[in-house]
């Protein structure tokens, strides 16, 4: 339907550092790929990892996070459905999270997918794990990583830090005690990953590793923060192309680089009054992974001069966030100094890392919720979209309670069923049908098909 | 003014012809293949009855998951397509005027809907599944050898509860014949059947809280033995409007006399 309605039409354009954007994280997975050839180690573990930490062991050492691989995975529907297929077979049930179903069909399968879509035969395995365990499936993942690299015939050696003592109880400090049991976790597995690739572990580069993480994201942050504007210079979906870096690399300098340039361009952006939607009129957020084979909602919410200028998860996976004095939500301010010793590197990053909104999920709905209202707040928000996403347990924790709160605090909010990584568990047309109902009910009509 | 609701759901086309107000025709057919068709075909029968032509109805309003079917196109041609939602919040207000909860089971989906002065505040609507709407009735009546209509006043024969877990409508099949190999009787079955349906809608509705008046609207609602077991589940007085399977059309019309909502 097409209505008549005078809309405001903003000015858009493409960003500049897409390209950039793409090759980083194109590199990233051949770099992989690539690694042993090149006489480097390669590593694995998730993208909440610290991992700043295996950063010490030389310039030469890359990994693959297991997430972002799982979504990359999903992304390439043909390939996801081989690999829930070969999950399903090994006995595996489709209720567990799907990152971990994604990466374990990939192994099964022995097939390696790049961000272009090309699937390359043999499995790259990793040299060691190194995780953290912040949801159910965390540890266990890994766990059955290097149980089916030994089938192939590779030991591989795995570590798993704890991170059950969780956020600091006010946020505004951190309790010692909750710093120190995750700080001699990573001191023990300093001595680890010595033994187990027969490495020196450089002190310096750990410092410089610490240091471009918290720049890294820092600045990811400020990002977010310039998506308070109205036009929004971002949308949500294109926002999935570049926070991901973080999820790659957020120990990395490349990183760093790029998001000063991204924040630069997007500073300018805001300046200029360039829109991400040219018929901005209706500002929402999401929440969790999106369903990353549908990317297409968002295209169909700009139908109704609908964006999404992001989420607690775009924002806060990465970003690091804390409370002002006056109760509003900004990008947290590095530290005075770089850190120049093991002991004040690890010191540094725990407490820093501490601080990561994604945390909240885990550990009290309130908090996530209480983000959430800043949010909305903040970032002039109209209603919130809720993805009950079945294919990770962790973020969809405590999500109805959010729901409730949200609702409470007078906000609009849809929620839809989907899994971030499983097809099966979307359904397009009528996640469509009920969107359109909602926007509706919002007052809002197609502006054009 | 003369304006036209056309519902064109999963498994009825549904018209209901409005003249301030007051309703001049309502018309069901069901709906086949060609979605079109059926719509046209009870369209022209909904103005025969109503003694009318296209061109004496103003405005028309499609809603129902077919309503884009109708939409400009001829020989209906609705001028404003609207969701099942916003078409249920308004027809559910006309007919019950203290109506804070709508409730539509239809044939393929069930809605639950919070209203305020016509206007939707919150919905929810069941996901995928068919175990919550009527076409579950329909197949468990096939299952059981009865006429669908007869499972309504089978099931209030009952007093007994059996517990019906699968939350697909194919399995649930499965388990109704299970269930009729082990001798168990029809009407204990059939209130099964209509506990199970209630079961998982109101554990829906309950999601978007329940606040009276409560109104249950669509085709499920003229089956008598669905109103107790939901009442039950809901701890709810519940409204049946007369017609309740048109009251979506119903909603479509007073939004067609109502343009500048």
């Amino acid at each position: 339907m097409t209505t008549a309605i005078e809309i405001k039409e903003y000015p858009t354009e493409p960003l500049k550092c897409w390209e950039q954007a793409k090759n980083l994280r194109k590199n990233y997975y051949e770099d992989y790929l690539h690694s042993h050839e090149r006489g480097g180690l390669r590593w694995a573990g998730g993208a909440w990892s610290f991992s700043a930490i295996p950063a010490g062991l030389g310039e030469d050492v890359y990994c693959i996070t297991g997430e972002p691989y799982g979504a990359t995975v999903a992304f390439f529907k043909d390939f996801a459905s081989k690999c829930h297929d070969a999950t399903e077979a090994a006995g595996f049930p489709r209720t567990l999270c799907a990152y971990m179903r994604n990466y374990w069909g990939s192994i099964l399968l022995d097939k390696y997918i790049l961000t272009d879509g090309t699937v390359v035969d043999g499995y790259p395995a990793p040299d060691f794990i190194w995780q953290d365990h912040i949801c159910c499936s965390h540890g266990k993942w890994y766990q059955l990583v290097k149980w089916l690299e030994k089938k192939r015939g590779k030991e591989v050696p795995m570590y798993s830090v704890d991170v059950s003592v969780g956020y600091p109880s006010d946020f505004s400090s951190e309790e010692d005690y909750k710093v120190n049991y995750i700080m001699e976790q990573l001191n023990d597995g300093i001595e680890w990953l010595e033994k187990v690739t027969g490495r020196k572990y450089d002190d310096g580069l750990l410092c410089d590793a610490v240091w471009n993480e918290i720049k890294a994201t820092s600045l990811w942050a400020e990002v977010c923060a310039l998506n308070q504007a109205v036009p929004a210079p971002l949308d949500e979906k294109s926002m999935y192309s570049l926070y991901v870096m973080g999820t790659l690399m957020k120990h990395r300098p490349e990183c760093v680089a790029f998001y000063e340039t991204l924040r630069d361009e997007v500073k300018d952006r805001v300046k200029r009054g360039i829109a991400a939607v040219q018929y901005e009129r209706f500002r929402v957020i999401t929440d969790t992974q999106p369903p990353w084979g549908f990317l297409k909602i968002f295209r169909e919410m700009e139908k109704y001069g609908a964006v999404s200028v992001g989420s607690l998860y775009t924002f806060g996976l990465i970003g690091m966030w804390q409370y002002q004095p006056d109760g509003t939500w900004a990008p947290k301010l590095i530290p005075h100094k770089k850190p120049q010793t093991r002991d004040e590197a690890l010191q540094t990053i725990v407490r820093w890392t501490m601080h990561k909104p994604e945390w909240a999920h885990f550990y009290e709905p309130e908090l996530k919720t209480k983000m959430m209202e800043s949010i909305v707040k903040q970032w002039k928000v109209d209603a919130v979209l809720l993805h009950y996403n079945r294919g990770c347990e962790g973020l969809s924790l405590h999500i109805a309670e959010n729901r409730f709160g949200l609702i409470q605090a007078g906000i609009p909010v849809f929620p839809f069923e989907g899994n971030m990584g499983d097809e099966r568990d979307f359904d397009l047309a009528g996640t469509m049908a009920r969107l359109t109902a909602f926007f509706e009910s919002m007052g809002l009509k197609k502006l054009k098909e | 003014m003369i304006t036209a609701g056309v519902d064109v759901g999963a498994k009825y086309a549904k018209v209901v012809i409005l003249k301030d107000g007051k309703a001049l025709a309502r018309v069901k057919v069901l709906v086949g293949f060609d979605v079109l068709k059926s719509a046209s075909d009870v369209f022209e029968t909904a103005l025969k009855e109503a003694g009318l032509s296209r061109v004496d109805i103003q405005r028309v309003v499609a809603t129902g998951m077919g309503r884009n079917t109708v939409l400009q196109k001829p020989p209906i041609n609705a001028d404003e397509a609207v969701s099942e939602v916003v078409a249920d919040a308004a027809g559910a207000y006309q007919v019950v005027p203290t109506v804070k909860t709508v409730i539509d089971v239809g044939a393929e989906e069930g809605r639950g809907i919070k209203v305020e002065g016509g206007k939707v505040k919150d919905f929810v609507i069941n996901e995928r599944c068919a175990a919550g709407a009527g076409t579950f009735v329909e197949a468990m009546a096939r299952a059981l050898e009865v006429k669908v209509e007869d499972m309504g006043p089978l099931s209030l024969k009952s007093i007994n509860t059996i517990p019906m877990n699968a939350q697909c409508c194919v399995f649930a099949e499965s388990e109704v014949v299970s269930l009729i190999h082990s001798k168990v009787s029809k009407e204990d079955i059939a209130k099964a059947i209509h506990d199970a349906i209630a079961g998982r809608i109101s554990s829906m509705v309950l999601r978007i809280g329940v606040e009276k008046d409560v109104a249950l609207i669509g085709g499920c609602a003229l089956d008598p033995g669905f109103l107790p077991p939901l009442e039950k589940e809901l701890h709810s007085s519940i409204v049946v409007p007369e017609f309740p399977e048109f009251v979506s059309a119903l909603g479509a019309a007073v939004i067609a006399a109502n343009p500048t909502r």
